[in-house]
């Protein structure tokens, strides 16, 4: 599983990138969280408002930072 | 309600005799500080609730291939609804460019965004009255329109960087949160915003109580009245490096408008702390010439001290 974490490096990425590796802890998966912080890599998503959260390619969230609870959720399909 | 309170903690808990300086000071804080925070509460999380609906991606749909004019005015509108956050400036800015809107259109959101936002309308709201705020938001509306315009039509494309017109974006299918998301988003906005502006505006309060208690009535008419031409612009000048205080920056002014400084200085003076910051502006380097700043900068500033002046002429 890959989870990618959009965003050019401002602290609320940081704080989405940290809930997306806790998630992954307490879910006992095995995924591999990656920050993405080149701009054309973050477009080609069609996401405009940063931090976004994006799943297996799928995008799950934009401009905010979901609860921990909630990215396991999607983790865990 | 919140006057009887503040009297109550001043002249009967504390002791202080009503119309000292002392006691004036401290009415003046507790009850601004009660209706401020009171306010900044419920407006913020009302507003982050009305700006869930409208996400930058559906502002881009609705923009797109959008001519002047029409483009400029609703791209004013959308900035002030869309939430934006500085870290979010170069997607946006490189979306909107992709969708084919021209630059002006985009100048126009870009300004608007920052200048109309909850936090200054709050401030304005409860220490300057609804009459006043409403003024403010038409006037940012405008400044965002015309300021659009104007940059449009010197044809300025040249001075975007061209790595911009290079990328390509994609789709992805638009995500609808349920009202329980919206709500807690909304509310860890709202804490979000109160943690980052509570100091300021405590310590704006205090400095405007204090001011309201002990400088002597038309101080700052001798000094920056309507007899001064040059106040708006020295108000505007000043008003650019203070970025990110507006929350602070507005209690003082209302003390100042007391007494004595003319209403569209002060305006003037608000509008230019949010309309100009120095963190955008260095954000938006990233993306667009030094050259294409400077114009932005210079045409923003001049048009809020023509605002100044004719708010001194008609107010």
């Amino acid at each position: 599983m890959r989870i990618e974490v959009l965003g050019m490096g401002c602290a609320t990425c940081n704080k989405l990138y940290e809930h997306a590796l806790e998630a992954v802890k307490l879910s006992g998966k095995k995924a591999e969280v990656i920050k993405v912080e080149d701009i054309q890599k973050i477009m080609s998503y069609g996401v405009l408002s940063t931090p976004a959260l994006v799943v297996d390619g799928v995008v799950k969230s934009t401009g905010n930072v979901p609860r921990i609870e909630q990215i396991k959720e999607w983790i865990k399909k | 309600m919140l006057k009887y309170v503040a009297d109550s903690l001043v002249y009967t808990l504390m002791g202080i005799k009503q119309g000292t300086m002392l006691g004036e000071a401290l009415n003046f804080f507790l009850y601004d500080t009660m209706k401020v925070f009171l306010l900044l509460t419920v407006i913020i999380f009302v507003v982050a609730v009305i700006r869930s609906f409208f996400p930058p991606e559906k502002s881009r749909k609705l923009l797109a291939n959008r001519r002047e004019y029409v483009g400029n005015f609703l791209a004013a509108c959308l900035g002030i609804v869309t939430p934006f956050c500085s870290c979010s400036a170069i997607p946006m800015f490189i979306g909107f460019v992709e969708a084919g809107l021209p630059l002006g259109v985009t100048f126009s959101f870009l300004i608007a965004s920052p200048t109309v936002n909850e936090v200054a309308l709050v401030m304005l709201w409860g220490l300057f009255g609804w009459r006043i705020a409403l003024l403010y938001t038409v006037t940012g509306v405008m400044l965002a329109f015309f300021g659009g315009i104007i940059i449009g039509k010197l044809k300025l494309e040249h001075l975007v960087e061209p790595y911009v017109y290079q990328i390509k974006m994609g789709e992805t299918a638009a995500i609808v949160p349920t009202w329980r998301e919206r709500l807690w988003y909304a509310w860890e906005y709202t804490k979000d915003i109160l943690g980052r502006v509570w100091l300021f505006v405590l310590i704006g309060i205090g400095v405007g109580a204090w001011i309201h208690g002990y400088v002597p009535m038309d101080f700052v008419l001798r000094y920056a009245g309507p007899h001064n031409p040059f106040a708006v612009i020295v108000a505007v000048l000043l008003g650019i490096p203070l970025y990110a205080n507006a929350a602070g920056a507005i209690p003082i002014v209302q003390a100042l408008v007391e007494k004595g400084l003319p209403m569209g200085t002060a305006l003037a003076f608000m509008m230019s702390i949010v309309a100009i910051s120095a963190p955008e502006l260095i954000i938006l380097r990233k993306v667009i010439k030094l050259k294409l700043i400077a114009i932005f900068v210079g045409i923003v500033a001049l048009a809020i001290i023509v605002i100044g002046y004719l708010f001194n002429m008609l107010l």
